[in-house]
C-alpha cells in the first residue's frame, strides 16, 4: 500500500517543479522553420537573422524539424510561419501532383492550403546522378543517356530516390535504364561507398558539398527528366498581414543565392565543421553586403544548450511516465482480473511496442501536430507495455496459499486489491515502471524528429554533420539520465516496497522458539 | 456464537477423480472434530468447500443454518476463521497488521482493536513483543500463533484449520498441540482440524473422522477407531502411524 500511495505523489511533486516549457512555442514572434539537413538550417538561419535586422523584435528559428511532412504540417498548423522548401517537393508532397507546373498553378494550389510561395531563392537543388570523375572519364560517360549503355555499373541509391515517382523508377523508364545492380543506401554513406569504389554511381543533390570535394562528375540530364527543385520560401498566407517586414526579409533573400554560393555554404558546415549560424552569416555577407550588422540570434553556449535539452528531455520522460502509470496501472489491474480482457490488453500494448517510432510519429502528427504533444504521446504509448505487463505478472503470481488466505478473509474485493494484492505486487510493478523509465529516456531522443527538442537534437545534428562532439552532447547526458533513472528506482524501491517483501522468505525451521 | 456445520449430499469431482462424496456429514456446535486420512483423501477439499473457496458439484453446505453460496458467502465469512498450513500471513504486513486487518477494514475503533488483540495474545500465548515483526522475522510456531489470532479476531463461530502444525518440528509441535487444546477448550467454537497424524488428533480433538478416497470411513473417539475398526483400512492406517513408544518418548 505504501508503494501505491507514494510513487504517484512523488512523480506529481516532481512534475510540479518543472518550468512550463511547453508554452515556449506559443509565444507571438515569427517562427522560421527548417528541415533536418544543413542546407535547410543555413537558409532558415539566414532568414531569421535577416528578419531581426529588418527590426522584427522576436524571431525564433526552430531548426532541424524533420522531414517534409513534419515541417509542412507545422506550417499549416501555424507552429511555423515560414521555411525553405523546393518546388519539386511542393509539387510531389504538398500538392500531390506529378510533373512540372508553372509557378501560378502552384501558387493557386498552395493558396487552398493557406500557404504562399516566394520567387526562387536562386539555386536549384534537384536530383542528379553523379559518378567519380575518373570512372566517368574512363568510360566516356557525360550524360544519363551514356549511363544507359553501361548496365553493369553498380548504382547505390537513397531509399527516398528509389521510392519516388520522380526518382529512379521514372528515370529508368524515361531513359530506358536496365541497370543490373541497384541497391538502397543512406545518402552520407553513399559518398563513402563511392570514394572506396564499392558503388559506381549514386543520386545526389545538385548543391551537395561533397561534389567538388570528392571530384564527382554530375551527369547531364540530357533528356530533361528531373524536375526543378528550385529553392523557394514557403510561408503562411496570413504572414504578410501579421508582420509586413517578414515579407520584406523574404523578398530580400530571393534571386540572390547561386548554386555555387550554396555549395560553398554547405561545405563550410558539412566539411569544415563551421556552425550553421556562422555559415549563414557568411552567406548573408556574400549576397547582401549592405546589410551586415551585429550577429543575429545569440549563439547558445554548450553548457546552456545541454541544460536546456536535458530539462526538456526530463520533462518529456516524466510526463510520459506519469501518464503511462496513470493509465497502465488500471489497465494492468483490469487485465489481471479477466483472462480474455487480459489477453486483449497485453496484445494491444505489445503491438504498440512493435510499431517503429518513425511510423508512430508519422501517424501522430496529423492528429497532434508537431512538437511536444506527438512526442509525449509516442513516449507514453511505448512506456505502457512494461508497466501493464509487470502489473499483470505481479498480481497473478500471488502464491496459492496467500490467494486462499485473502479470499477467505471477510474483505471487500477493493480491500483485497488495495490492501493485499497491489502491495504484494509492488516490487514487480515498480520494476516495470523502472524499465519504462529507462526505455523512455532512450526513446525520448526521437522527440527531436518532431521538433520537441530534448537530447536527441544535438544527436540528430551530430549525425547529419558527422560531428562526434555534437552527438556526445546529447548521448552523454542521455546515458547519464538513464543511469540516474536506474539508480533512482533502486533507491525508491527501498523506500516504497514494504519491509516484509524486501528480503526472501527465510527458512522457518532452524531457530524455532514457539 | 458457535455454529453447526452441515454437509448434505455433497459431491466434488476434480476431472475424473471423485474428491469428496459425503451423503451426510454434520459437526455439531462446540465440537472439535479432527479430519484425518492419507494425502488426497479429501480432508482439505472438505475445508475448502466449507469456507467457500470451492463449490460442490452437488449437495449443499450450511453453516449455522445458512447455506454457503456466492450470494451468502460475504455474510458468512465473518463467522469463519481459516488457518492454513504455512499460516497464510501476508508478508508485507506485520503480525499486528495481519491480525487487525479485517477488524480495521470493518471500522473497529483503535481501542476495540487493541482490546481484542490483547485478549488474543493472552489466549494464543504469543509474546506481545513480536507484534511489530514481519512474517519473515517470525519462527514457524510464532507464525501459526499469529495466524490463529487473525482467524479468531472477529470471534467466529467456526474455526477451520488445515494441517496447521505439519511443517513444525516435533518439540514445537507438541507444545502447540497442547496450547491448541486449551484454546479450543476456552473458546467453545466449532472446530474442524485437518491432520494426517492420529496422535495429534487425539490430543486436540474430541472426535475423529477418518476419510479415504473422498469417503468417510469411520467416525468416533480416537480410542474407538483402534478398538473397533469398521474396515481393514482403519487398522492399516493406524498401524502405519509410528507409535510414540517406538520413538523413545511418551506423551
Amino acid at each position: 500500500m505504501v508503494a501505491m500511495k507514494r510513487a504517484p505523489v512523488l512523480i506529481a511533486a516532481l512534475l510540479a517543479c518543472l518550468p512550463a516549457a511547453q508554452a515556449r512555442g506559443a509565444e507571438s514572434g515569427i517562427v522560421v522553420g527548417s528541415k533536418a539537413f544543413p542546407e535547410s538550417w543555413i537558409l532558415g538561419e539566414a532568414l531569421a537573422r535577416t528578419m531581426l535586422r529588418e527590426g522584427i523584435p522576436r524571431v525564433l528559428h526552430r531548426h532541424n524539424l524533420g522531414g517534409t511532412e513534419i515541417v509542412a504540417q507545422a506550417l499549416r498548423s501555424g507552429a511555423v510561419d515560414v521555411y525553405p522548401e523546393y518546388t519539386g517537393t511542393i509539387q510531389e508532397v504538398l500538392l500531390h501532383r506529378s510533373g512540372q507546373a508553372g509557378a501560378d498553378s502552384m501558387r493557386a494550389g498552395l493558396a487552398r492550403l493557406g500557404l504562399a510561395m516566394s520567387d526562387p531563392i536562386g539555386f536549384n537543388d534537384g536530383y542528379a546522378i553523379a559518378m567519380p570523375e575518373s570512372v566517368a572519364a574512363r568510360l566516356g560517360i557525360r550524360t544519363v543517356s551514356d549511363l544507359a549503355r553501361h548496365p553493369d555499373l553498380r548504382l547505390g541509391l537513397t531509399h527516398e530516390f528509389l521510392g519516388r515517382s520522380d526518382g529512379y523508377p521514372g528515370l529508368a523508364r524515361h531513359y530506358g535504364l536496365s541497370m543490373r545492380h541497384v541497391l538502397g543506401i543512406q545518402h552520407e554513406l553513399a559518398y563513402t561507398a563511392l570514394a572506396s569504389g564499392r558503388i559506381d554511381a549514386t543520386d545526389i543533390y545538385t548543391t551537395d558539398a561533397q561534389i567538388a570535394r570528392l571530384g564527382l562528375r554530375v551527369l547531364e540530364d540530357d533528356r530533361r527528366f528531373f524536375p526543378r527543385y528550385d529553392a523557394v520560401w514557403l510561408y503562411r498566407l496570413d504572414l504578410p498581414a501579421r508582420e509586413p517586414r517578414a515579407l520584406e526579409a523574404i523578398r530580400s533573400l530571393t534571386g540572390r543565392i547561386s548554386e555555387e554560393a550554396m555549395i560553398r555554404a554547405n561545405a563550410r558546415v558539412v566539411l569544415d565543421g563551421i556552425s550553421y549560424g556562422a555559415a549563414a552569416e557568411s552567406l548573408l555577407t556574400e549576397v547582401r553586403p549592405s546589410s551586415t550588422g551585429p550577429a543575429g540570434p545569440e549563439r547558445e553556449g554548450v553548457a546552456s544548450s545541454i541544460a536546456r535539452n536535458t530539462v526538456r528531455h526530463v520533462e518529456l520522460v516524466l510526463l510520459a511516465l506519469f501518464l503511462a502509470i496513470a493509465i497502465g496501472l488500471p489497465l494492468g489491474i483490469a487485465a489481471a482480473g479477466s483472462r480474455r480482457l487480459g489477453g486483449a490488453i497485453l496484445l494491444a500494448t505489445g503491438i504498440l511496442q512493435t510499431i517503429p517510432s518513425l511510423a508512430l510519429l508519422a501517424v501522430l502528427i496529423p492528429l497532434l501536430g508537431i512538437g511536444f504533444r506527438p512526442a509525449l504521446a509516442a513516449l507514453f504509448l511505448y512506456s505502457l507495455l512494461p508497466i501493464v505487463r509487470n502489473t499483470v505478472v505481479g498480481l497473478s503470481t500471488l502464491p496459492a496459499s496467500l490467494r486462499d488466505a485473502a479470499e477467505s478473509l471477510p474483505l471487500s474485493p477493493w480491500a483485497r486489491l488495495t490492501r493485499i494484492r497491489l502491495p504484494m505486487a509492488a516490487p514487480a510493478i515498480l520494476a516495470g515502471i523502472q524499465t519504462s523509465a529507462v526505455l523512455c529516456v532512450g526513446s525520448a531522443t526521437l522527440a527531436a524528429l518532431v521538433g520537441a527538442g530534448g537530447l536527441g537534437e544535438p544527436i540528430l545534428s551530430g549525425i547529419q554533420l558527422r560531428q562526434t562532439h555534437l552527438i556526445l552532447e546529447g548521448a552523454v547526458p542521455a546515458a547519464a539520465l538513464a543511469l540516474l533513472a536506474q539508480k533512482g528506482f533502486d533507491l525508491l524501491e527501498r523506500v516504497a516496497v514494504p519491509r516484509g517483501l524486501r528480503r526472501p522468505e527465510e527458512p522457518t525451521h532452524g531457530d524455532d522458539h514457539a | 456464537m458457535s455454529a453447526t456445520i452441515e454437509l448434505i449430499g455433497v459431491r466434488k469431482r476434480f476431472g475424473d477423480t471423485l474428491a469428496l462424496d459425503l451423503p451426510e456429514f454434520v459437526v455439531q456446535e462446540r465440537t472439535v472434530l479432527a479430519l484425518i486420512g492419507p494425502s488426497g483423501c479429501g480432508k482439505s477439499t472438505l475445508l475448502r468447500l466449507v469456507v467457500g473457496l470451492l463449490r460442490p458439484d452437488q449437495g449443499r453446505i450450511q453453516i449455522g443454518g445458512t447455506p454457503m453460496g456466492p450470494a451468502t458467502r460475504s455474510q458468512l465469512l465473518p463467522r469463519i476463521g481459516y488457518v492454513i498450513q504455512d499460516g497464510g500471513l501476508f508478508p508485507h504486513l506485520t503480525a499486528l497488521e495481519n491480525t487487525a486487518l479485517v477488524a480495521r477494514h470493518r471500522g473497529w475503533t483503535r481501542e476495540r482493536v487493541d482490546a481484542r488483540v490483547g485478549e488474543l495474545l493472552e489466549l494464543t500465548r504469543l509474546d506481545p513483543g513480536l507484534l511489530g515483526r514481519y512474517p519473515s522475522e517470525l519462527s514457524g510456531g510464532q507464525k501459526q500463533r499469529v495466524a490463529l489470532m487473525r482467524a479468531l479476531m472477529l470471534d467466529p463461530g467456526v474455526l477451520l484449520m488445515d494441517e496447521p502444525l505439519a511443517a513444525l518440528d516435533p518439540m514445537i509441535r507438541s507444545r502447540l498441540q497442547r496450547d491448541l487444546r486449551d484454546v479450543f477448550g476456552r473458546l467453545r467454537t466449532t472446530v474442524l482440524f485437518v491432520t494426517h497424524d492420529l496422535a495429534e488428533a487425539a490430543v486436540v480433538a474430541d472426535e475423529v473422522a477418518l476419510l479415504n478416497a473422498g469417503r468417510l470411513v469411520q467416525r468416533g473417539k480416537p480410542a474407538e477407531l483402534a478398538a473397533a475398526p469398521s474396515e481393514p483400512f482403519v487398522t492399516e492406517f493406524i498401524a502405519a502411524q509410528a507409535p510414540p513408544e517406538a520413538l523413545g518418548w511418551s506423551r
